[in-house]
């Protein structure tokens, strides 16, 4: 797990600043030196890294005893709600870089390190954001769900009322539809959080929405839901029924707790495969219709313009897809030898049967090893043993769902449609290592 | 053996009983709180509340509260531009505005309606979304200088990208593409 520190002076920046730090008992005041250390090192992405050779360093390498041996640590509950260890502070959420920055940061996103992390779970303060007039702060005692339209009895809900219900507890992903802005000729700088940070999965826990729409009796012409945020967006769309009765859920925990502000609380739609937005957050109406409603979220975004000059709306699986985690762009490779190469795969329509990866810029592909649980609509770790020889790489894998669908290559992907769709880009992603070690996007 | 399997049949049966049952948790909505939150407009009009607003009312308004985000002519601000693009839809940069890619004109109400201003949402009065409207639309020269807006015009507006939209949905597909 060496030199994945781009400039291999995040650990020792971090080391100095502890000792600098005059409150040892101050956990605010050591993150704001951790954090400000690291910045200064300007590390894009990892913090994992060798230490320099320095003498200050090595006073904590055998033979000597570290100096956290030598005296007692923090207390418990220090603070009650853990976080993570203070050198790992470069693992945030980040603004998208590559794109035109959003006007307002109340309208805007923000994305998933996913370089840094391993496994399929995507730590809750870590999931994308995506919002469209800021996040509420929503009294879990004051909200209600509303169901009503073509209902045979409209009902409002408390969220004690919510909880009582049957719950299950599944892991899936969530990706944005306007995932993976990588169209156009690569811009050699981005990340993978860049690329494709507009992904997570987690455990989400809820209530099937098929069973609550039972209580309020389904009348026989509904065909479509409109389901609304309690945001000061209001945020709408429209939800087939033939999705809201199969495996649609009323979510109010992720990861085994409630969810967080930014993820919906205390409660949203989870609508497993479809694209992100369509799982509206802080949801506090449904309504049954017999069409859809045409909202603006499926009118003026969230649809795609192609190439035969038609606009496709109701644009709802995200198509398989996958990326290369590590090495992925900013990471740096130290020396020719072993790597484990991995990354995730996932489609929302059902689960990954095949990951393939390519060390050869596509010329040649091969199987990569799949970590179980391979789940339905949730995210899949691959992994893939790799021998660098020191020369120039080009990474890039390529998934296949249990439909037999292929993740096209970029090239495919832009015969049928091009940047004027924006949305649902699942090309093959590629990363190239320079004979250094240096690794960059290469679209 | 005989014991446990006979639970199991007991078990079943009583979880089938409470499939088809109702829980019953919740209450009845009343039509007042339904009225309260039921905020949406859909393409025929149902939705639209009663009121009415002019093209010169909404320019005051928008002056007001929109032209600061969305420029003085609906040109783009910071934020959309919501008038002109006409013909770019299909360019390598389309303008994606009101008047060049919606397709309903309700859309405009229901969307003003609920999330504008970005600072204030949910604050315009009936009649002020009318205006707002009407005058976005004139904007777009879809409609005259003297229109004036309401339950039973504006859902008659047709919006000149219309023919344009496409449904890629189906119940039997939800299917991937390309």
């Amino acid at each position: 797990m060496t030199g994945q520190d781009p400039k291999g002076e995040g650990l020792a920046a971090s080391s100095r600043s502890l000792r600098q730090s005059p409150e040892p008992g101050s956990v605010t005041r050591r993150r704001l030196f951790a954090g400000s250390a690291l910045l200064a090192a300007g590390g894009a992405v990892a913090v994992i890294g060798p230490s320099p050779a320095g003498a200050e360093a090595d006073t904590n390498l055998p033979p000597d005893i570290p100096e956290w041996q030598i005296r007692p640590g923090r207390e418990v509950m220090s603070p009650p709600y853990g976080l993570p260890s203070r050198y790992e502070g470069e693992v945030v959420r980040r603004p998208r870089a590559g794109g035109a920055p959003s006007p307002t940061r109340l309208a805007a996103v923000s994305t998933t390190p996913l370089q840094n992390l391993v496994g399929i779970t995507t730590p809750n303060g870590l999931h994308y954001e995506r919002h469209h007039a800021g996040v509420p702060d929503i009294d879990p005692e004051q909200h209600r769900l509303m169901v009503h339209g073509l209902v045979e009895r409209p009902l409002i809900f408390t969220m004690a009322d919510l909880t009582r219900y049957p719950s299950v507890s599944r892991i899936y992903f969530l990706e944005c539809s306007g995932n993976s802005q990588t169209w156009g000729e690569p811009k050699s700088e981005l990340t993978a959080q860049d690329t494709h940070g507009l992904l997570s999965c987690c455990e989400w826990t809820g209530v099937p929405l098929a069973i609550v729409l039972d209580d309020a009796g389904v009348r026989p012409e509904a065909k479509w839901i409109l389901a609304e945020g309690a945001d000061a967006a209001a945020m709408t769309r429209s939800i087939p029924i033939e999705k809201a009765l199969d495996d649609a859920l009323l979510a109010y925990a992720q990861n085994g707790e409630r969810l967080r502000p930014e993820q919906g609380y205390p409660l949203r739609l989870f609508l497993p495969g479809y694209e992100g937005n369509a799982s509206v957050k802080w949801l506090r109406r449904l309504k049954l219709g017999t069409a859809p409603f045409e909202t603006r979220e499926e009118t003026s975004k969230y649809t795609m313009v192609m190439p035969d000059h038609t606009i496709r709306q109701f644009n709802f699986a995200m198509e398989a897809k996958s990326v290369i985690t590590f090495p992925s762009g900013g990471h740096r490779l130290s020396a020719p030898g072993f790597y484990e190469i991995s990354g995730l795969g996932w489609s929302g329509s059902g689960r990954i049967k095949r990951i393939e990866v390519s060390t050869d810029g596509g010329r040649s592909w091969q199987n990569a090893a799949l970590q179980e649980p391979i789940l339905p609509k949730c995210l899949t770790r691959f992994r893939f043993p790799w021998q660098w020889d020191g020369g120039p790489a080009t990474l890039a894998s390529r998934a296949t769902d249990e439909t037999g669908y292929v993740q096209p290559s970029h090239e495919a992907l832009l015969k049928e449609r091009d940047a004027r769709s924006y949305y649902h880009n699942n090309a093959v992603q590629s990363w190239h290592v320079a004979s250094g070690g240096a690794v960059t996007n290469a679209g | 053996m005989r014991g446990s399997i006979a639970v199991g049949a007991v078990f079943v049966g009583v979880l089938a009983s409470h499939a088809s049952a109702r829980y019953g948790f919740g209450r009845q909505a009343t039509p007042r709180e339904i009225a309260g939150w039921d905020i949406d407009v859909s393409p025929d009009g149902s939705g639209l509340p009663a009121g009415r607003g002019s093209v010169r009312e909404g320019a005051a308004i928008y002056a007001e509260k929109c032209a600061a985000c969305h420029g003085g002519k609906g040109d783009g601000g910071p934020m959309d531009q919501l008038a002109g693009g006409f013909g770019t839809i299909f360019d390598a940069k389309p303008h994606k505005t009101v008047g060049s890619f919606w397709p309903y004109a309700t859309t405009l109400f229901d969307f003003v309606r609920r999330a504008m201003p970005l600072d204030a949402p949910q604050s315009l009065t009936p009649d002020q979304v009318y205006a707002v409207s009407a005058y976005v639309l004139f904007l777009n020269r879809i409609v005259p200088e003297d229109a004036v807006l309401d339950a039973t015009t504006l859902p008659k507006i047709e919006m000149p990208n219309r023919a344009g939209f496409t449904s890629e949905y189906g119940p039997a597909t939800g299917a991937p593409k390309p």
